[in-house]
């Protein structure tokens, strides 16, 4: 199980940095949206700190739909994902490791660029560390509750705007208990409990959808 | 039990239940909905704070309420449909959404033109406003997913897993907005209900209440009769019904 | 009954625009969801008629080339 698993990392890392720059699109995307903002709103100091943390959200919420879009899509065409389906293995396992791995190749680049995001719209420390904590806890979850519509909507062929519609509202409470952590830190205040629920739907996401994504893959696969 | 409900799974039965059904849910719900508004929009007595805009409530507090009941039995459904591997739930599904959608709708437009003279403004990010547009959102997924597939036996498994995860975020989403709307209160919003209606104010509500669920009812049976004619068009049972009618 | 008169209850308090508003759209809304369902429902059985009538039609006309090819004595496939 642990040799599968371990060669399953191995292949994904090995694809995803062979010669094609996919992985780094979310996190490019990411940064040029949220350089629009001080361009579209105004680039007043007081103002970026107050819209800062909900402009870092909203972005790193697009750019990991961007980046969801591939998850299954290549393995799910050339046969290795009904391969892995059929090997015997645990499959919602599987599933969960691919999502994981998808989320430290693609969001991961955004986890380390923050510091960069929070500086563009001036945050402060405190509010830095908030959004690094609720990014490092809430991103996952995206990339798994995302991944049940991406294994849904995997055998037809424009996926990508339904996508958004089907998983943007699933995430509004992620964006809501995010957003206001950080703007608990601007206040110097207590962020704990939004930290906890969003730890809370984690856990969740981590209990219960690993095998809603592999239903959704079977329903896929027909 | 069982038993006795199982051959209703069959497409045909069902068609043909849905088709009696139809009138038992129609006629009573036109007939108590009609009652209802009647009653509340001549009868009942105004509001003291509100005056005659508080009239509203009798088409906006039924159509919220079962937008979001209605959810559920899409839920539900898709629920039944997956464990047992029954097809008609699938199309029940597909029926409900539109009605669904129209229920979540008519709940936001009367909301809009009852806080219009009474908050002074069509929209406001009130919790409960946010959240019944969140589940619009739900139910047009639900809507474009099944649309989107060419296989509607894949495209019914497909919106059940929708449907459930949707109904365990629909609580999560519902109380994060809240949450989110107190930590946000703007000055503008206050609530306006009191906490027990007059006996004879509530007394139509829940007349209506009741009309437009068996209206909903009503309306899904129709639909549901359509999606199973259109899902079965060339077995022989529809195509000698059709020839009959 | 709350209305001493008829223009009285259509001005509601000089809410009736909103009141109408909601009522009426709400109404529209659920009646369109209806004729919606009853237009769809005509339509299905529209083409699945049409869909019959030709494949009769077909079939007729296979029948009548059968028997005009057997009056003239030639070899049907």
């Amino acid at each position: 199980m642990i040799r599968v698993l371990n060669a399953i990392v191995k292949r994904e890392f090995k694809l995803a940095f062979s010669g094609s720059f996919d992985f780094a699109l979310p996190l490019l995307f990411g940064v040029m949206v949220i350089s629009l903002f001080p361009l579209g709103v105004s680039p007043g100091p007081e103002m970026l700190q107050k819209i800062g943390a909900g402009v870092i959200w909203v972005s790193a919420i697009l750019a990991s739909l961007l980046g969801l879009e591939k998850l299954f899509r290549e393995d799910f065409r050339d046969g290795s994902l009904e391969q892995l389906r059929l090997s015997g293995q645990p499959f919602a396992v599987i599933l969960l490791v691919k999502v994981v791995v998808h989320w430290l190749i693609t969001v991961g680049p955004i986890l380390i660029l923050s510091p960069l995001f929070a500086l563009f719209l001036n945050l402060t420390p405190l509010m830095f560390e908030a959004l690094f904590l609720t990014l490092l806890l809430g991103t996952p979850m995206l990339s798994l509750v995302g991944a049940i519509a991406v294994a849904l909507t995997l055998s037809l062929e424009k996926g990508g705007i339904l996508l958004a519609l089907l998983m943007l509202p699933l995430f509004i409470p992620l964006l809501i208990f995010a957003t206001s952590a950080v703007n608990n830190a601007q206040l110097q205040l207590n962020y704990n409990g939004q930290l906890g629920i969003i730890a809370a739907m984690l856990m969740l996401a981590i209990a219960l959808t690993p095998w809603s994504i592999s239903f959704a893959v079977k329903v896929s696969q027909n | 039990m069982w038993k006795w409900l199982h051959p209703y799974a069959k497409t045909e039965r069902a068609h043909q239940l849905a088709g009696t059904l139809f009138p038992w849910f129609a006629l009573p719900g036109l007939i108590l909905f009609t009652l209802g508004t009647v009653w509340g929009l001549v009868f009942a007595p105004a509001d003291y704070q509100q005056g005659d805009a508080f009239r509203i409530i009798y088409i906006h507090v039924p159509s919220a309420l079962l937008s979001m009941s209605v959810y559920a039995s899409m839920a539900i459904c898709g629920f039944i449909g997956l464990v047992w591997q029954i097809r008609t739930c699938y199309m029940a599904i597909a029926a409900i959404a539109p009605v669904g959608a129209v229920l979540t709708f008519i709940a936001l437009w009367t909301g809009a033109t009852w806080g219009k003279p009474m908050w002074g403004t069509w929209w406001v990010w009130d919790a409960r406003l946010t959240s019944e547009l969140i589940l619009l959102f739900l139910y047009f997924g639900i809507m474009a997913l099944y649309a989107s597939f060419e296989d509607k036996l894949q495209a019914g498994k497909a919106v059940s897993v929708m449907a459930m995860v949707g109904v365990i975020n629909l609580p999560i989403i519902h109380y994060s907005v809240e949450w989110w709307n107190t930590l946000h209160q703007g000055a503008t919003i206050s609530k306006f209900e009191k906490p027990s209606m007059a006996p004879e104010m509530l007394w139509p509500l829940l007349i209506n209440l009741l009309g437009l669920a068996l209206l909903s009812g009503a309306l899904v049976l129709q639909r549901l009769r359509n999606e199973i004619v259109m899902r079965e068009l060339r077995r022989p049972w529809v195509i000698n019904m059709l020839k009959e009618q | 009954m709350q209305f001493a008169s008829l223009s009285e209850f259509f001005s509601m308090g000089g809410y009736g625009f909103f009141v109408w508003l909601a009522f009426g759209v709400s109404f529209a809304v659920l009646i369109g969801l209806y004729w919606l369902g009853r237009w769809q429902s005509k339509k299905i059985k529209a083409g699945v008629l049409t869909e019959l009538a030709r494949i009769e039609r077909i079939k007729a006309a296979r029948k009548a080339r059968q028997n005009k090819s057997i009056d003239q004595g030639e070899v049907t496939q």
